[in-house]
């Protein structure tokens, strides 16, 4: 039980914990966004993909607790560290205080946190659920009928002629109304920023970053959040914009 | 040769004693000589204040050459003064001018209680190193030099970890009260030589969870520690006992344990 105690009683347990659910959600993420960037194509490649992963059934179940299980750690460990360091600094605080080597995003990581709780909720609401936006959400909309076959890794996984529900026309009404579009791309902005930070210090927590290659490291975070945030914007800017149809 | 002084005007932080309530109190100080150290220009308004007939402003000292670390104050919001390596006994009143407002503040910690004015109690950190700052190889005569291969970047490494004087100033500069820089210093300088082998994993659990005990806050990684430390401690050790500490965590979780051990 000492394994259990070290990992979740201890201080730098706990970063070990808020590091590797870190890494689970950064993974997350990236999948997401790539696998929903298909709707720049054909509406036989996101409705077919869409329909895929829905049809997985108990995996996408366990799939989801151990996302909702990540969150929840991330959160918890997150929580209690924050008190017990503000608890630390005493009752009385410093007069005079300035920051020295403290980047931008490091300083916003429990503001970026809230907002980025606040839009996983939204969002969850908005696509899975349909809740935010009954009139437009796929199971309330015409079903799409498939005209070629949805391939993964080589093998069909939708065939063409299945009736499957039409995702890609929930994701373009649901950004055409600008407010919920703005939301997405700030939120989405501020994760970017969240994942600044997060993404290069989980390699000081697992003690895998050091002078010799910090540079590059903190290169390419930089690169692949301002690819994140971009990828993101096409979505909703698309819509706006009239691109995506 | 003359040299041109002038005057500063510093707010302290007065406090009788442990527990008291304690206040910021404005004091002009005349007569400062830019080569002064900034402990020797509270030296003058000791001075003053004792020549007054008012109690002087308590602050901690020893060495005053940068070594000891004793010295301990926050100057403008940052500890040991405005300069990049410097101890505040080694910060020179040159970096000020005639008329500037300085503010000085004890470091502020929960585990540093402060005893009087400017100066805190850090025994925290020597219960810290009593839980696993040391090493139990045979202490005796002088062993043969050499006697004990260490590569010259490890020795290096382990040099610049032993640079630390446990002054506090990574504590104080950290908006957690984290002490994971102090603690990563005294893991890795016996960590990395081969000395330090046999106890290493049972070090680095000890220190962390006597860290954790004693109320000191965590790393956010924000590397503010490093920035301020006197001796330019790199948090590049912090990284290396969060490695040391996931390691000795599962090691000891499912190490073998002989028939009939206690444990």
């Amino acid at each position: 039980m000492d394994l259990v105690r070290n990992l979740f009683c201890s201080s730098i347990g706990r970063k070990l914990v808020m590091a590797v659910t870190g890494v689970v959600l950064i993974g997350f993420v990236a999948g997401h966004l790539v696998g929903n960037l298909q709707v720049f194509e054909s509406p036989d490649r996101i409705n077919g993909y869409a329909h895929f992963l829905q049809s997985l059934g108990p995996a996408l179940w366990f799939a989801r607790m151990f996302l909702l299980a990540c969150v929840g750690l991330h959160i918890w460990a997150a929580t209690v560290l924050t008190l017990e360091s503000q608890g630390a600094r005493g009752d009385e605080p410093y007069r005079v205080k300035r920051w020295i080597s403290a980047t931008f995003a490091s300083r916003y990581m429990r503001g970026t946190g809230y907002v980025v709780l606040a839009f996983i909720l939204y969002h969850l609401a908005h696509f899975t659920v349909g809740l935010a936006q009954p009139a437009s959400f796929k199971e309330n909309i015409a079903h799409y009928v498939m005209k070629g076959d949805y391939h993964v890794l080589g093998v069909t996984v939708t065939a063409a002629g299945t009736e499957v529900l039409d995702v890609r026309t929930m994701m373009i009404r649901g950004f055409g109304s600008p407010f919920v579009s703005i939301f997405y791309i700030v939120a989405v902005g501020l994760l970017s920023l969240h994942l600044l930070h997060g993404a290069e210090s989980l390699f000081q927590t697992l003690g895998w970053r050091n002078r010799r290659w910090e540079g590059g490291l903190r290169a390419a975070v930089t690169l692949l959040c301002a690819a994140y945030f971009l990828g993101n914007l096409a979505i909703p800017g698309g819509v706006l914009l009239g691109v995506l149809r | 040769m003359s040299t041109t002084t002038f005057s500063v005007t510093v707010r302290v932080w007065r406090q009788p004693g442990p527990g008291q309530p304690g206040r910021f109190v404005e004091y002009p100080v005349g007569g400062v000589n830019p080569d002064m150290s900034f402990l020797e220009m509270l030296d003058v308004l000791n001075d003053g204040l004792t020549r007054s007939g008012d109690e002087p402003v308590a602050f901690a000292h020893d060495c005053r050459e940068g070594i000891c670390g004793t010295c301990s104050l926050v100057i403008d919001g940052k500890p040991h003064g405005p300069h990049h390596g410097v101890a505040s006994c080694q910060t020179y009143m040159r970096s000020y001018k005639e008329g500037d407002v300085i503010v000085v503040e004890p470091f502020r910690a929960r585990p540093f209680p402060v005893i009087k004015d400017l100066v805190t109690d850090r025994s925290a950190f020597d219960r810290i190193q009593q839980a696993g700052g040391f090493i139990s190889a045979r202490t005796g005569s002088a062993p043969e030099a050499n006697s004990v291969p260490v590569p010259k970047e490890v020795a290096d490494l382990a040099m610049d970890a032993a640079q630390c004087i446990g002054c506090g100033a990574c504590v104080a500069a950290c908006k957690n009260s984290s002490a994971m820089l102090f603690v990563a210093a005294k893991v890795s300088h016996l960590g990395l030589l081969p000395q330090g082998q046999p106890e290493r994993d049972k070090r680095v659990l000890a220190m962390v969870s006597t860290m954790d005990g004693l109320g000191f806050g965590s790393c956010t990684n924000q590397y503010e520690c490093s920035a301020a430390c006197p001796k330019l401690i790199s948090h590049d050790f912090i990284a290396r006992m969060n490695r040391d500490y996931a390691k000795a965590v599962f090691r000891s979780a499912f190490r073998p344990v002989a028939a009939g051990a206690g444990d």
